[in-house]
């Protein structure tokens, strides 16, 4: 099963002083385990770019530049068993402490 | 006598939960192979017939079992349910079968695998469910007997996975688990059918779709995941215990706690949610006058509790090794249960469990409840201190519970003018008509 890892940030981090996990120890780890397949940490929002078609035109814009404080920073693609697999991965993830992750597992077209 | 007469009083008000077994969805009910060619002579019972003890026990095992088999929730609900309906057509005619377990077992694994078959897809489950040892063959077999048990701990921690919404959970936990029809689950919530039903869709969905396991959590994962299915259990409980709630669902949360504790020996805090949950329930017959009211526990005729159930409760709490936070709850409760009257109470050593309690889980309720056995154990004055400590930053403002307290503490300190004035107070933030009479009348007691 497919989930696709959001990484957020969030108004209220953790206030536990205790370290964060190192994040290259998670990508060596799961990379190996064979439950991370792919991800990559975002450019800022700044840099996004949105792209609408209506009525045959092409509309650019810049942004969005979301009101909150709470935007998606990087992703990671899992490949777990089921969703209890994927929450394991995601709590080590340094940022479920100094964020919050998002899981969305992949629709099920067949 | 009185305890005698409470369960006859919760029987009959469970009528209307146990009455829809025979609400079936779906055609009738077509047994295939096993079940034998049985005719359509003989109509449904009608909608207050009972179901026999042996089938409304079984459901949850064939319920768990199916979902396991064949991963599909509302088939597993439906086929339980037909053969809840054979079970009741057919037994009372041909008797009762010697494994009434298995044979239900088997007319709902049959019923299953003709639906599977006949939507002509899904061979793989057709085949798991080939492949499932005839139940009927086997009576009391303790390699099936494991299993069936196993599964109904997977769907009770798959109903109450975090990933579902809290409300999800409970309504689950009814459906599924309870056979609660839809119907009485969205009376007791105060949403309409079509609601609940969306409800119950969308948590269904949510478990498929993000592949929620139908598993028991093993090693930390367990410690970590059985607080939350206490807490559904306990909200369930307290549904039931509402002024509004639906009584029967403090009974399901027992049945419930009861089968949790016989499948997980030795885990301290299931043990004193049922002792809890059993001291809290001896007192039903008692918590309410003729009229229907509240009656509060200093008023509470305590020869109508249930002393059978007060006996339990201290032997299923002798069995608690950790004090976690329904267990201090549970030694709480089994003090009052153990009194002759209010006077005659251990307040000191309740007050000792709500120190412990406020320590371990602190909240405004707990610290309010604090306040009140303090104020009991060593004077109105102390409760009063520890009452300004609870709403220090504004934690209880505009709690009436915590203005009929400190109304109290004030009468039992001497000042009958102020303590009348707070209850009065108390009562105008009070919407529950009982509440709100009850306290009046404590102001007008006080008046000169």
């Amino acid at each position: 099963m497919k989930y696709m890892m959001f990484v957020c940030t969030d108004t209220e981090p953790d206030t536990d002083k205790t370290p964060e996990p190192d994040i290259e120890a998670w990508v060596t780890e799961n990379d190996a385990n064979g439950r991370r397949l792919d991800g990559h940490e975002l450019a800022p929002v700044s840099a996004a770019t949105t792209v609408r078609v209506r009525g045959g035109e092409l509309l650019v814009s810049d942004g969005p530049f979301a009101e909150t404080k709470e935007v998606v920073v990087g992703f990671d693609l899992l490949e777990c068993a089921d969703l209890d697999e994927a929450i394991e991965v995601a709590r080590t993830h340094p940022m479920a402490r100094a964020g919050r992750i998002e899981l969305r597992p992949f629709a099920d077209l067949g | 006598m009185a305890s005698a007469a409470a369960e006859a009083t919760a029987r009959a008000s469970r009528a209307p939960i146990v009455a829809p077994l025979v609400r079936v969805a779906g055609d009738s009910p077509r047994p295939g192979g096993a079940g034998g060619g049985r005719g359509g002579g003989g109509g449904p019972p009608g909608p207050g017939a009972p179901p026999p003890p042996p089938a409304r026990d079984s459901r949850a095992q064939i319920v768990a079992t199916l979902i396991r088999v064949t991963g599909d929730w509302t088939l597993a609900e439906d086929c339980a349910q037909e053969a809840l309906v054979q079970a009741l057509q057919r037994w009372p005619a041909e008797g009762v079968p010697a494994n009434p377990a298995g044979w239900l077992m088997t007319v709902a694994r049959n019923r299953a695998t003709d639906v599977l078959r006949r939507a002509a897809v899904e061979r793989r489950k057709l085949h798991e469910l080939a492949a499932y040892p005839p139940a009927v063959a086997d009576p009391g077999a303790p390699d099936g007997e494991e299993e069936v048990v196993d599964d109904r701990l997977r769907l009770i921690f798959t109903c109450c996975h975090p990933a579902l919404a809290l409300e999800a959970r409970v309504a689950l936990t009814l459906r599924t688990i309870c056979g609660i029809p839809t119907a009485d689950i969205a009376r007791a919530f105060l949403v309409s059918e079509s609601t609940m039903t969306r409800r119950l869709t969308r948590a269904k969905t949510k478990i498929a779709d993000a592949r929620i396991p139908y598993r028991v959590p093993s090693g930390p994962a367990l410690a970590e995941r059985l607080p939350g299915v206490l807490a559904v259990l306990y909200l369930l409980f307290t549904r039931g215990y509402d002024t509004d709630g639906e009584p029967a669902f403090a009974d399901e949360a027992i049945r419930l706690v009861r089968l949790l504790d016989a499948l997980m020996p030795g885990e301290s805090e299931i043990s004193a949610l049922l002792a809890l949950f059993l001291f809290q329930h001896s007192r039903r017959a008692a918590r309410r006058d003729a009229g229907g009211d509240l009656v509060p526990l200093d008023r509470q005729d305590r020869a109508r509790w249930d002393h059978a159930a007060i006996a339990e409760g201290r032997a299923v709490l002798g069995r608690v090794r950790e004090d976690g936070p329904y267990a201090l709850q549970a030694r709480i409760a089994a003090t009052h249960a153990a009194a002759t009257s209010v006077e005659t109470t251990d307040w000191p050593a309740i007050a000792a469990w709500y120190d412990a309690l406020a320590a371990r889980t602190p909240s405004p309720v707990v610290a309010l409840n604090r306040a009140v056995a303090h104020g009991y154990a060593y004077g109105p004055a102390a409760g009063l201190a520890l009452l300004a400590e609870a709403r220090a930053g504004g934690a209880l403002d505009g709690y009436p519970l915590a203005l009929a307290a400190e109304a109290d503490l004030t009468a039992r300190g001497g000042d009958r003018e102020r303590a009348a004035a707070l209850f009065r107070r108390a009562a105008a933030r009070t919407h529950a008509e009982p509440e709100r009479r009850a306290l009046l009348d404590r102001a007008a007691d006080l008046d000169p």
